[in-house]
């Protein structure tokens, strides 16, 4: 009951983070936005895949935290809301924090272990992501994201900033295999919406080629990480 | 190139409640058109859905009316799966067996429309079958094509959850589930793969006809169950994208599921329990 979700927001990665099999952001963003044409609270945004290089996560919730208070300052409301509300006097700066949104990253329970992958992460930024914006991790049963939590002093530090969501329907849907499928001529209908299996067939998207791209490179992150550290200290 | 054997023309058929139709269903009809198709032997020219009717009695069945017109809606998108509401409009609950029965009749009988030469779809607008990703085969004039076995069968499809409740006492006919594996054959599509393989080889009646069972792992999982859906909704949840966005509609518009609609038929025997028990009594 304390929090209201006003938008979501999808994120392609850009096309230099070097991921196996990755196509080119031009298609992820199409696709997305097509599946989102029927959503009227959840939207794609470009900016991160059309930067010139990859960019870190925390940045990527820096740039959107930014933007939307950015667009609070705009309205009228931002101005409105500065006047004392009629509202409980518990905290008398409280009354100005529900004019501030929150930006929070929604994962899945496989991305809080990747905090732990050598290299991938920088401390700081985990410290940021956690502290500053706050996770919204999304698990099914049998997944044990406390564990994670458990296991590492920083996570279990800000735990009260990490909001756990147990998914019971349980839908594996994962890209990989999809793409998998799609590479033996098999179906995917009601695995992806319509249109965006129409667009994959339109425009030849996945295939043997498409996912050997960018096989054997490093992922960026551990590209960049690997010269900053241990040969400079 | 295509292979020059013969192929069966299989038409499958999903029975059940579909309390709602979720896309786990959909999936079933895709899975299983993919597994026959890589076999080689076979060309699926049809799916049918058939809810089951109201005097079936399970908990929390609402009416036949909407499960039927919300299953039409999730298949709109398909040019394969239909929705037949024979089952659900008789007046007193029939086995499986039957309906089985009646869909093998209509599909040989000369005068019925959804005959062998008319099951080339392109009806619905914008559809670019050539640029399908699946490699099914282009559909043929079948009364001149040789590659083309003469009798369609009847399959029903399934998942695990069907084939277990053979063992469930009272609920099938010993002879049913025997005609049905006999004569029609299971196509049953499920996670637990050795699980199955098991319970098939520690029956006799199932490991006699096992070369008409035809297991098929899905290995996207996929456990969108109606209840869970019908549990979410009671609570207020989002069940988007776990069924067809129409459906998702056409529920919320009709308010269809509530703790009271889960209440329908508490207490009362499913109809097959009623049915089986009262035969052997006699």
């Amino acid at each position: 009951g304390r929090y209201q979700v006003t938008e979501g927001i999808i994120s392609p990665v850009n096309d230099d983070y070097g991921k196996k099999g990755l196509v080119s952001a031009r298609h992820r963003i199409a696709m997305a936005k097509l599946a989102l044409e029927t959503s009227d609270w959840i939207r794609v945004d470009p900016w991160e895949s059309e930067q010139k290089k990859w960019t870190e996560t925390v940045k990527v919730l820096r740039h959107h935290y930014n933007e939307s208070l950015r667009s609070l300052q705009s309205t009228k409301e931002f101005t409105k809301n500065k006047q004392p509300i009629e509202r409980s006097t518990e905290d008398s700066l409280s009354y100005q924090q529900p004019v501030l949104p929150e930006l929070k990253l929604l994962c899945g329970a496989d991305f809080l272990q990747t905090f732990k992958t050598p290299d991938l992460w920088k401390e700081e930024h985990i410290k940021e992501i956690v502290e500053r914006f706050g996770l919204v991790c999304i698990s099914r049963a049998g997944s044990d994201p406390a564990k994670y939590i458990n296991e590492s002093d920083l996570l279990t530090k800000f735990q009260h900033n990490i909001f756990l969501v147990k998914e019971w329907v349980q839908n594996e849907i994962s890209a990989t295999q999809i793409r998998y499928a799609l590479r033996r001529g098999l179906s995917v209908k009601y695995l992806l919406p319509d249109s965006v299996i129409a667009y994959i067939a339109h425009h030849n998207i996945y295939t043997e080629a498409s996912e050997r791209k960018n096989e054997g490179d490093l992922l960026q992150p551990l590209k960049l990480h690997k010269t900053v550290n241990p040969l400079n200290d | 190139m295509e292979d020059p054997d013969k192929k069966t023309e299989v038409v499958l058929l999903a029975c059940g409640s579909f309390n709602p139709i979720t896309n786990m269903h959909l999936r079933l009809f895709e899975l299983a058109k993919d597994y026959l198709h890589e076999t080689g032997k076979y060309k699926v020219i049809k799916g049918i859905i058939s809810p089951v009717g109201d005097a079936y009695k399970k908990k929390g069945l609402i009416s036949a009316n909407h499960r039927v017109t919300m299953a039409k809606l999730a298949t709109k998108s398909s040019d394969w799966v239909e929705v037949d509401d024979w089952e659900s409009s008789q007046s007193e609950w029939l086995e499986t067996l039957k309906v089985l029965r009646y869909h093998h009749q209509k599909l040989l009988s000369p005068d019925a429309t959804n005959s062998l030469q008319n099951t080339v779809p392109l009806t619905k607008p914008g559809r670019k079958r050539k640029q399908e990703p699946n490699r099914h085969d282009p559909v043929k004039k079948k009364n001149q094509d040789p590659d083309i076995k003469s009798a369609p069968q009847v399959k029903l499809l399934c998942g695990s959850d069907m084939l277990e409740s053979f063992w469930i006492p009272n609920l099938w006919k010993l002879e049913d589930i025997t005609e049905i594996l006999k004569s029609y054959g299971l196509v049953c599509i499920s996670r637990a793969g050795n699980s199955i393989q098991k319970l098939i080889y520690e029956s006799d009646i199932l490991w006699k006809h096992k070369n008409n069972i035809h297991l098929v792992e899905e290995w996207i999982t996929n456990d969108i169950s109606s209840t869970k859906i019908r549990r979410a909704l009671r609570r207020g949840q989002s069940i988007r994208y776990l069924v067809p966005d129409v459906v998702q509609a056409y529920i919320e518009k009709n308010n269809l599921y509530s703790p009271e609609s889960e209440d329908r038929n508490a207490g009362v025997v499913l109809a097959p329990l009623q049915k089986n028990t009262s035969d052997s009594k006699n």
